[in-house]
This record gives structure tokens, sequence and C-alpha cells, in this order.
């Protein structure tokens, strides 16, 4: 089943508030996916950094393998702990010799890559895993979320969403994909690397490779109704946008609201009801095979 | 008048309520706050009471329906209405997929818009949209009649039976086996007492002249002799 929300706050008064309302968003759709959790934000940059999202098996190891990578030469590293993650930011110049030495600590995973993007998943009930990474405390533009009923692979850290296969870029998914091995193959020689079997990280991948060729967000999704077959409904960030695509027949449910103060998306109204203002936002069911984007100004 | 506010009881508590009414009950008006989008309230119910939910319903809400007349004063989830027996359903706002579904009976009114799949296999459940409908809708109708004042997406009455289809506005495409006919007095007479029960007067919405019927072609569903190479 699953179940994916996603909010884009249009009143820079609200970007405090982004990962409280989120976290709540996530804690209505536990229902639909128990299994597991994970979500984007969107918040602060630094000139010239890039921020790692680092993940280890246990709050103690991400403590240990950061410290690690320090000895091993990244230097004293700039780091924010969040349970099993750590948020490192990085000066640009250095990113390459930083994830290098990442790729050679087998304890610890790349999850997310991004100027402002930090990304977090874990297995576990969605209200845990939020309350786990103080997501209530979070800030930003913009965020997405998934809460996951395993339905094709097994109920891992790595299988949770959201999937990131490009700097600030993100995709949570409900549904499945029936030509994903074929699409990977294609992307695999096209240079792109999967962290996964699953799926939904080849719909992210997807993005990114239009994207890299100089696809806009939109085109890209729009891109995507061509040449990925199944079942979907994508929510879709980056630095500074925010879309959503469902598959040409509609399959999975989706419901978006939409106020002067914000968009949101969820895959139930009920994760919107919790939003301030809800019985007075405009209401709509995304219509099937149309992007819909919006973008920072 | 009984008011049953969801932020208090659970969806359960309501419907356990509502089920134990007798035919004969004398709490006849129902209000229910805060629906907070919740699922499958107002479902199986069987006496002649009269329910009104102030805000947005989630899935499968008043589904079920035997009896009693339920509104929504708001939009509704997956579902509305489905396998509905007779009584009579309202919602104001819009409606989301696969709602009506299964029908038997009774009358369905929708005043916003419907998503995909509105009717799908309605086996005479009366449905009447004020605004559009989505793809793929009446997929497999049986009986009864659809009713739509906008305009219907792609695919509509695919693999019909035997519903009625009336669409006032345009329709993007018909589905396998699904054709225009030609409007007649019997069908009038339908569409009138349709729109009649739903409280829309024929006259100042259009009235039946201002609506094209679209039914079965009745080629696939019997069996023909130049198709049985496909058998």
């Amino acid at each position: 089943m699953c179940g994916i929300v996603g909010l884009f706050l249009k009143n820079p008064g609200l970007h405090p508030e982004l990962g409280f309302h989120l976290a709540a968003m996530l804690g209505v759709m536990s229902d639909r996916g128990p299994d597991s959790a994970g979500f984007a934000v969107y918040g602060s940059s630094q000139a010239d950094h890039v921020k790692l999202t680092l993940r280890a098996a246990s709050a103690v190891e991400i403590r240990e393998a950061v410290a690690a990578l320090g000895k091993a030469g990244a230097g004293d590293l700039d780091s924010v702990f969040h349970d099993t993650h750590a948020v490192v930011s990085v000066p640009l110049a250095r990113e390459q010799e930083v994830r290098l030495l990442i790729a050679r600590d087998s304890r610890v995973a790349l999850v997310g890559v991004g100027a402002r993007m930090e990304l977090f998943k874990e297995v576990g009930l969605p209200e845990q895993v939020a309350r786990r990474f103080g997501l209530s405390g979070m800030g930003g533009t913009h965020g997405i979320g998934h809460t996951r009923m395993a339905t094709e692979s097994a109920v891992t850290t790595r299988g949770a969403h959201p999937f990131s296969t490009g700097k600030d870029q993100c995709l949570v998914h409900n549904g499945s994909l029936s030509n994903h091995c074929g699409v990977r193959r294609l992307l695999s020689r096209e240079g792109l690397t999967f962290e996964t079997d699953n799926d939904s990280e080849v719909a992210a991948g997807f993005l990114t490779w239009r994207m890299q060729q100089g696809a806009s967000l939109e085109q890209a999704l729009s891109d995507s109704l061509a040449d990925l077959d199944g079942f979907f409904t994508f929510v879709v960030g980056t630095e500074s946008g925010f879309a959503v695509l469902r598959d040409p027949i509609s399959c999975k449910p989706a419901v978006m609201a939409e106020t002067d103060d914000y968009v949101a998306f969820g895959s139930e109204y009920r994760a919107l009801a919790v939003l301030p203002n809800a019985e007075k936002a405009r209401v709509f069911e995304p219509e099937p095979a149309r992007v819909y984007a919006w973008e920072l100004r | 008048m009984r008011s049953v506010d969801l932020e208090e009881s659970s969806v359960r508590e309501l419907n356990g309520e509502l089920h134990r009414l007798t035919p004969e009950t004398n709490e006849t008006r129902w209000v229910i706050e805060h629906p907070q989008g919740k699922h499958a309230i107002a479902c199986g119910l069987d006496a002649p009471v009269t329910v009104e939910v102030k805000g947005h319903v989630g899935y499968y809400c008043a589904g079920m329906n035997k009896h009693a007349t339920i509104v929504i004063h708001g939009n509704a989830g997956v579902g509305v209405a489905e396998n509905m027996v007779s009584g009579e359903v309202r919602v104001k706002g819009d409606a989301s997929q696969a709602a009506g579904a299964t029908g038997v009976g009774g009358l369905l009114v929708i005043e916003g818009n419907a998503s995909a799949r509105c009717g799908i296999s309605m086996k005479g459940i009366d449905i009447v949209v004020k605004g559009s409908i989505g793809p793929m809708s009446a997929f497999m109708a049986q009986a009864g009649t659809l009713v739509v004042f906008g305009d219907a997406g792609e695919a509509l009455g695919d693999s019909i039976y035997e519903a009625r289809l009336f669409v006032r506005g345009s329709v993007a495409s018909l589905g396998a086996d699904c054709i225009e006919k030609p409007l007649s007095d019997e069908d009038k007479v339908i569409l009138r007492r349709v729109l009649e029960r739903a409280g829309l007067s024929a006259g100042s919405d259009g009235g039946p002249d201002g609506f094209r019927l679209y039914g079965s072609a009745r080629k696939l569903y019997h069996f023909h002799i130049d198709n049985v190479d496909a058998y």
C-alpha cells in the first residue's frame, strides 16, 4: 500500500514549522505503511558547501564512523547527528575527497547529497522514526515523506524511501513499476549507479538522467510517462522544486490541498487534515498523467 | 438531533450506534462533526435516518447504505456510497474515485466533480453528477442511470451491459462496446424522474433535451458468430 506526503511552503513565515507539519502528516499515514519511513527536508544552505547525509547501523556507530573519517584524512567535519544518521557539511572543493573516504568505510552509507537536502530513513513505525530523527524541529521550504508497506522487496532501511540519485533530488513512490529492470540497464549504460534492486530507485534515477540532459523537473516527469510502465504516484523534490505525477490510470490515491501559505500532497485527505486551515484549503485530486510542479520564487 | 464529534468518538463507536437503530427509531437526525477524512463513516446503515457529515470524509463513506439519507458537507474519498442498496447519499463537494461503485439501488448525488471510475460496475443505482466525471467511468455498468451535467473522461462505459449514461457536456472517448443512442421518450421519462428525485428541476438545468444518451451496443456480451475465432 504505502503512504506518501509532501509539503511545499509558500509563506516564508511557516518555514520554521516545516518539520512539525511533515511529522504530523507522516504520523497519520502510519496506517498505510507501518514497516518503515523516510523523509527529505530542504533546509538551509551554506555557500560553497555541500551536505552529505550518512547512515550507519546505530547512533553509536555513526559517531564512531564520522570520527574515523576525520582521522582518515577528512579533518574536523562539521557534523549534526540525528540518531543513526549524520549530516556532514563539506566545502565543495573537498567533496570528492570526502566521498572517497566514505566509500571506503563499510559501516556508512551515503543516503543523500545536496546543497539543501537532508534525507533520513529507518525501519519502524513512521511516528517513531520521525521522533528519533527529530523531524518536528527541522525547518525548511519543502519536504517529502513516505511510509512503507513493503510488497516487492524486504523491510530494510535501504529499501525505504525517499530515494536520491542526484544532488538535491529525491523521490517517493506509491505503486510498483513493471519495467524497472530494463530501465535500470538503460540508465546503468548511461553511467548511473544504483544502491538497491528497488523499482522506485529506478524512477528517481530516470528523472536524474533526464535532468542531467537538460530537462526541467516538469519535462523529466512528462518523459517518465512514456518510459516507465506500471502503477505510480510520484512526489519529487529538487533544490527549488516540488512536483507530483500520477500514472495514466490513476491507480494509486492522491489528494492535494492548496492555500496561500502552502501546497500539500497526501495519499489520503486524512494526512492533510492536520495542516493549518486545511478545512479552508482548495482540496483537489491530481488528474492522471498530468504533471503538477511548483518552484520556489 | 444527535451530534457526534469524531474528535471524541471513534468511527467504530459511531457506526455501532447507527447500526443499533431500529426502523421505528425517533433519533432520525444525526450530525457528525470533525470527520477529518476518516474512513468508513456511516457505513452499512439500515434505518431511515438522516446523517449530515460536516466536513471532508475518507474512503467508503456511506457504503452499503440502505434506507438512510447521508449528506456530506465536503469532499468524499474513494468509494463513496459503494454498493448502496437504497436511500440517498449527497456529496456537496467533489468525490474521489469509484463513487457509487457496484451500487444496486438508491440515489447518489455529487454536486461537484467525480474522478476516475465513477459508477464502476453499477447494478441499478442512480448517480447524478453536477460537475464532470473522470476516465473509465461506468466501466462494466450493468443497470441504473448515470447523469452527468459536465464532461466525461476517457473510455466512458467500457464493456457496458445495460445501464443508461446521460451526459450533457463532452465525452473524451467511449469505451469498448459503448455507443451513443437516440434519446427515446422512455429515456426522457427516466432521466426526468432521476433529476426530480435529485432535486434538480429538469427545466432550469437544460432539461432532458440537453443530454446525450450512451449505452451498450450489445456486441461484446452477446455471442456473435463472427467472433468465434476469438474463443
